[in-house]
């Protein structure tokens, strides 16, 4: 399946397209999250004002956006903005006010943190599913074996396997990963 | 990149990078629109009736929940500055 452009999903947005608000939300959810919570390191209660209202600004000024494929770097401002409001209103010092382009938690890694997560919605569902609840969820072996109905002394393969077909997405022109069933 | 990491080592840190938020979170911000909406309609009504408005100069935050409306920090603000206008 191919995931609409950043501008077919601003456009649709635009035209009142709930499924298209609900798809902009899901695609960007992960990275308005990790922009406060990790670059800017907002509490939680904070946090979750702040990633309310990053979404609340993309609803209102969706029309004031120039080019769709902008939305990434768009969103990204609002919530370096919204966070460093927050900080401001807490009378906390503002400590990465300017994120460092390649810092550990920048702004940079998550964008490229952003086309991973793309390419893995392109993988097969099962191995979209076993990847992000090794890495992104943190669930052990064992539990992913048990929700997913696999023996636990396989999780370790399909999880190998499944990486090497991220790459293979990735580095299109690579020798792809071994075509093994099961995800 | 280290030299050390493995590619796929690499991508694993990557997809460590971008945890799900709380799903709460995100169907918060899906309902938006639906919130706006009704939120234009409250404001509506403020705009046509002075004891309702009255109500929302002392209280909004009760206002809002009497309404049936989540009184969250950026709904209230959105009220607030109609308000001032």
């Amino acid at each position: 399946m191919i995931a609409a452009s950043d501008s077919e999903l601003v456009a649709r947005c635009r035209a009142g397209e709930a499924a298209a608000w609900d798809a902009l939300v899901d695609r960007y959810a992960r990275y308005v999250h990790a922009i406060v919570t990790r670059v800017y390191r907002l509490p939680p209660d904070d946090a979750e004002d702040v990633f309310q209202e990053v979404f609340a600004r993309v609803f209102e000024r969706l029309d004031t956006l120039r080019d769709g494929d902008a939305l990434r770097p768009w969103i990204a401002q609002l919530a370096r903005r919204c966070s460093v409001d927050a900080l401001r209103r807490s009378g906390r010092e503002v400590p990465v006010a300017e994120p460092p382009e390649d810092g550990d938690e920048g702004l940079a890694r998550l964008d490229e943190a952003m086309s991973v997560r793309a390419a893995l919605d392109g993988l097969s569902p099962e191995c979209g599913e076993i990847l992000d609840r090794f890495f992104c969820r943190d669930e052990s072996y064992r539990t992913i074996g048990a929700e997913l109905d696999l023996p636990s002394g396989t999780i370790a393969s399909r999880i190998a396997r499944c990486l090497g077909r991220l790459r293979d997405a990735l580095e299109p022109g690579r020798k792809p990963a071994a075509t093994a069933s099961g995800g | 990149m280290d030299d050390t990491v493995t590619p796929e080592e690499r991508l694993a840190e990557l997809l460590r990078a971008l945890p799900a938020p709380p799903s709460g979170w995100v169907e918060a911000a899906k309902q938006l629109p639906a919130a706006r909406r009704e939120l234009a309609t409250l404001w509506e009504r403020i705009e046509h009736d002075e004891l309702l408005r009255a109500k929302a100069i002392a209280d909004l935050e009760a206002l809002l929940r009497a309404e049936g409306v989540e009184p969250t920090p950026t709904v209230v603000a959105h009220l607030r500055t109609r308000l001032e206008e």
